[in-house]
């Protein structure tokens, strides 16, 4: 197995504590309300057992549901946030950048390497929505783009499982809305060689994420109810002024408009990921 | 050009107030035009030449948001303007053969100088009635989708493309997620990096984040003086980061949003040169600069070897991007800040 450069040695060492679930014994469901066993709620991959409301999950979480195990190899993990603007709003970035690292245990809200599911080879790839909103700048375009690059070069298949309400980064400014140009342009390249991308949805996918890497998949497939969109909804609200419909921006409202080929269960991704990745591989 | 007191921005106040001294000074003089007063002639003389200083003046310091407003201002020229003021026989196509035709984007067939092009821009329109028609600039998914598909039919048979960006975003509303705004502007940018001939992108006025984007990809981009081009609007920007609106002429100089910084960035290639005062002031001097700047940017691209436009293209914006790479440094002394490697 080729060890790309920034591979960690001893294969992966994200931090290991679910994040998105409060600590406790018992946790509120946030759709249904029942109150639920923690560990319960962990053992079904992180969805509600009363109603299959499906929480966020980490990046590392992900790989641990999605891929063989021990078979991720993180790649590029090297790759930290510069301050290009020495942007400051109520904080200055890099302080922000650093404390969001030391809460998530992620340098970046990419995760990208490669690993194996059911046996077969592939480029993997996971934004992190809780690393600042799972927001794509220059390290996240940077990271997926040698990620595409490098699945186009070994002929692999690639998976990118986004999670992201942030889109485009402010704090990277320009910086972050060119890498929609990088990354779409990858992929271009990726299609054009005949590579198979497969994108999954996960909540909340939205902006310059959805606008970019998110929607270019042969195969798009999404998590139960992720909102998922261009606008933010109250940014639509306020320009609109009328109530947004029931169910507006989530998986079923962009399966019913033609934008996804798929709604999966948690429980069912992995396999069918599988599947259709043997489906369009001879 | 007079304008309009609703139209006036309140940094240039002075020029307006200098200007209407002289027009009033400029009166008074053509009344006694048959007595000869070489003093009063004399006082015009001085006082153009003060104005002309008090411009340069205001707008060599002008702030990042005031700029913000000079882009946005009714007057300024919009693509209609300029096809009208740069190409020759214009021919435009329409619809997007799918859902409708889009007119926050105009698409048609032009003459530059001697070289057939294929035009796309967005268009805000100026009297209530075309902004309302344009939708201020803000285009739904059939018009990017209207863009891509003039765009291929261009490069299907050779003709360079010309793209003008010039909206505060793409629209936000229940319409246009039906109808898929991400994916088609992702569509966009995934597609314009593989269209085999010449593209050059100017930002003529707002370039308001992935809608800009959404024509933007292209050979050659470059952004009119008092244009901006951001990830999003310092309004947009002000509300999440500030909570309040108010701050947008913080988040307008936060962002590094205008042409002299994004030069110095390596995001866009060239500065238009606007008349003195903005664009607003004098169309057709505006179109000439653009002109110059649209014919040297084709030459430029044609005097690299053909083959090699998709990869350039693609190394572009491949290099863009800024971060740190490798072993982490050792703790360093607080001001002793270490230099990110900038790529690009």
């Amino acid at each position: 197995m080729p060890t790309k450069p920034g591979a960690s040695s001893n294969g992966w060492h994200g931090q290991s504590e679910p994040r998105g679930v409060p600590v406790g014994v018992f946790m509120p469901c946030d759709s249904c309300g029942a109150t639920l066993f923690r560990k319960q709620v962990e053992r079904n991959l992180n969805v509600c057992p009363e109603c299959s409301h499906h929480f966020t999950v980490t990046a590392h979480e992900r790989i641990l549901q999605l891929l063989d195990t021990d078979t991720f190899e993180e790649w590029f993990a090297d790759l930290r946030p510069g301050d290009p603007l020495g942007f400051n709003d109520r904080r200055p970035y890099p302080d922000r950048v650093k404390a969001e690292q030391e809460r998530t245990g992620l340098t970046e809200a990419a995760v990208v390497g490669q690993g194996f599911i059911k046996g077969l080879r592939l480029v993997f790839g996971v934004t992190d929505s809780g690393f600042i909103m799972g927001s794509m700048g220059s390290v996240v375009g940077e990271k997926l783009t040698r990620a595409i690059e490098e699945a186009t070069k070994q002929q692999l298949p690639i998976i990118i499982v986004s999670g992201s309400g942030g889109g485009a980064r402010m704090h990277e400014g320009i910086y972050s809305l060119m890498q929609m140009a990088k990354v779409s342009s990858a992929l271009a390249r990726h299609h054009a060689a005949g590579g198979l991308y497969v994108s999954v949805l996960t909540n909340p996918t939205m902006g310059g994420v959805a606008a970019s890497f998110a929607s270019l998949g042969d195969i798009i497939l999404a998590e139960p109810k992720a909102l998922v969109g261009f606008a933010g909804p109250k940014v639509i609200a306020q320009t609109v002024r009328v109530r947004l419909p029931e169910g507006f921006q989530t998986s079923e409202f962009l399966l019913e408009h033609g934008f996804v080929d798929k709604i999966v269960l948690r429980k069912d991704l992995r396999s069918m990921l599988a599947q259709l990745i043997d489906y369009v591989t001879p | 050009m007079s304008s309009p007191k609703q139209d006036r921005l309140p940094f240039e106040k002075p020029i307006y107030e200098m200007e209407e001294q002289l027009a009033e000074m400029e009166a008074q003089y053509a009344h006694r035009k048959d007595v000869a007063d070489p003093q009063a002639s004399e006082q015009i003389r001085i006082l153009r030449r003060q104005l002309a200083e008090l411009k340069r003046l205001i707008y060599t310091n002008i702030e990042p948001w005031d700029r913000v407003k000079v882009s946005r201002h009714r007057n300024r020229p919009q693509s209609r303007d300029y096809i009208n003021l740069i190409f020759d026989d214009f021919v435009e196509i329409h619809g997007d053969r799918a859902i409708g035709d889009d007119r926050a984007i105009v698409t048609g067939f032009a003459r530059l100088e001697d070289q057939k092009v294929l035009f796309v821009g967005h268009q805000k329109g100026r009297t209530l009635s075309e902004r309302t028609t344009c939708n201020f600039g803000c285009a739904h998914p059939e018009g990017y989708r209207k863009a891509l598909a003039k765009m291929k039919l261009a490069a299907k048979f050779g003709l360079p493309i010309v793209s003008f960006i010039d909206t505060p975003g793409a629209y936000p509303g229940i319409a246009a997620e039906e109808r898929g705004q991400a994916a088609i502007i992702a569509e966009n940018l995934m597609a314009m990096s593989m269209l085999n001939t010449p593209i050059v992108c100017v930002v003529i006025g707002e370039g308001g984040s992935g809608g800009a984007l959404g024509i933007g990809i292209g050979d050659r981009v470059g952004m009119m003086e008092h244009a901006y081009y951001s990830v999003i609007s310092p309004e947009g920007c002000a509300t999440i980061l500030w909570k309040t609106a108010e701050k947008a002429p913080l988040a307008a100089s936060a962002l590094r949003m205008i042409a002299p910084d994004l030069l110095r960035m390596g995001i866009i290639d060239g500065i238009v040169e606007e008349p003195l005062g903005g664009a607003h002031r004098d169309h057709r001097q505006a179109a000439n600069s653009l002109k110059s700047f649209l014919v040297k940017s084709f030459r430029d691209i044609a005097a690299q070897p053909r083959e090699s436009l998709l990869e350039l293209r693609y190394q572009k914006f491949r290099k863009i991007g800024v971060f740190e790479e490798g072993v982490v440094a050792a703790p360093v002394i607080a001001e002793d800040v270490p230099t990110p490697v900038v790529l690009g």
